[in-house]
């Protein structure tokens, strides 16, 4: 066993110690919070495993906006009782049972497969980006982009249809009171600028490095929370039309795109010589309306009259 | 190959302990963590089964089949989020009415 084998061995032991802890707390907000660092020894896992887009997009969704999200509701909610898992037998046999499955499965399938790599590779010179990942995700699954996207606009539109009649069209969130001067405050008004830089960057990168519209989208989304945790800003009311043109900008891009790609021969195809201008302007307004999506995902429905 | 084994067996037991949190835990927030779990202990599965290339690489398809999945479940929290907290609201109850009174355990 190497020391690299150890290192494995010893993260997964924690991710499990975690998951127990987020499954067996008595605690609402303490399994939240605990929730967040599984998320974060995740994140960790995914470098271990080579996948660095997919690590970025676990630090980013899975434990920091997924954490944000279910913080503020858990405060909303927690009636302070706290709630033990109850015991059932018969579930615990069941579970047992997939976990026995699924792990015979992993160990059956643990020999040597080149996967789609040959594949991916065969076609990469012609895909507008060099990162795999990216031409994967842009270019050779667009579609699955492309459903994503509209996922994410389905789901927002979803969250408003809950607010009841009073305050639709109105702002989301409640009104934040911040000390100018305190830490958040300050922090609001100093890390947006950085942030934003950040994903941008990460958007720009994506084409050749590991990052790319949904990370750089969601670093822009979450330093733009802050600013509205910190008071700076005022999230726009939901009946903005400004609001819903960015919304819908990004997947109706990519959507254009798509169907220009009929000049290529078929829906989705990018002409090669064409394809790396046409996926960083995809990528690019994807981000911005990905990012926007993602953070009124969070602050939830509208809460004040317009 | 050691990675796959590691990673894939953590995967698996993430989503049998996802299963049974979500159906041993009424609050409604406690099931959508549960949800998460599951989906996470899937992502983790997938991509330790990605990783068996000789070379030692990753293959990319399944990389962004998961990154789409962790954007999908997101969306689905934050939707999952607002109901329960709409029902929260308007109820006063953080979990769903039993429907055989018996069963409350």
């Amino acid at each position: 066993m190497t020391l690299g084998d150890a290192f494995d061995i010893l993260l997964c032991l924690l991710i499990l110690t975690a998951a127990a802890g987020v499954i067996g707390g008595r605690d609402l907000f303490g399994s939240v919070a605990l929730f967040i660092v599984y998320g974060l020894l995740l994140t960790i896992a995914w470098v271990r495993l080579g996948a660095v887009d997919v690590a970025l997009a676990e630090g980013a969704i899975g434990a920091g906006l997924t954490g944000v999200l279910l913080l503020g509701a858990a405060a909303k909610m927690d009636d302070g009782a706290g709630q033990r898992p109850s015991f059932r037998p018969g579930a615990l046999l069941l579970c047992a049972g997939v976990a026995g499955g699924l792990g015979w499965a992993v160990v059956s399938l643990a020999q040597p497969a080149a996967g789609l790599i040959p594949l991916v590779r065969e076609n990469l010179p012609v895909a507008g980006a060099d990162n795999p990942v990216t031409a994967v995700l842009l270019n050779f699954r667009g579609w699955d982009t492309l459903m994503e996207a509209a996922v994410l606009l389905i789901a927002l539109v979803g969250v408003w249809a809950l607010s009841p009649e009073d305050s639709w069209g109105g702002r989301s969130g409640l009104t934040q009171r911040v000390r100018v001067d305190g830490v958040l405050g300050t922090f609001g008004r100093f890390l947006p600028p950085i942030g934003f830089v950040v994903g941008v960057y990460l958007v720009w990168v994506g084409t050749s490095a590991p990052g790319g519209a949904f990370q750089g989208g969601t670093v822009v989304a979450a330093v733009w929370l802050l600013a509205i945790m910190a008071g700076v800003v005022e999230p726009p009311p939901v009946a903005s039309i400004r609001l819903r043109l960015l919304l819908m900008a990004g997947p109706a891009v990519f959507l254009a795109t798509g169907i220009w790609g009929f000049a290529a021969g078929a829906f989705m195809a990018f002409d090669p010589a064409y394809a790396k201008p046409l996926i960083l302007a995809v990528e690019l307004v994807l981000a911005l309306s990905i990012a926007a999506t993602l953070a009124l995902l969070v602050i939830g429905r509208p809460r004040r009259p317009q | 190959m050691t990675q796959t084994l590691i990673f894939g067996l953590t995967g698996a037991a993430l989503i049998a302990l996802g299963f049974y949190g979500f159906v041993s835990h009424r609050h409604l927030l406690r099931q959508i963590v549960a949800f998460n779990l599951i989906g996470s202990g899937l992502f983790l599965l997938f991509g330790a089964l990605a990783r068996r290339a000789p070379d030692g690489t990753s293959d990319p398809v399944p990389q962004a089949m998961i990154i789409t999945g962790i954007v999908v479940s997101f969306a689905a929290t934050a939707l999952a989020e607002a109901i329960a907290e709409r029902l929260h609201d308007r109820t006063g109850r953080p979990s769903l009415p039993d429907l055989d009174p018996d069963d409350d355990d």
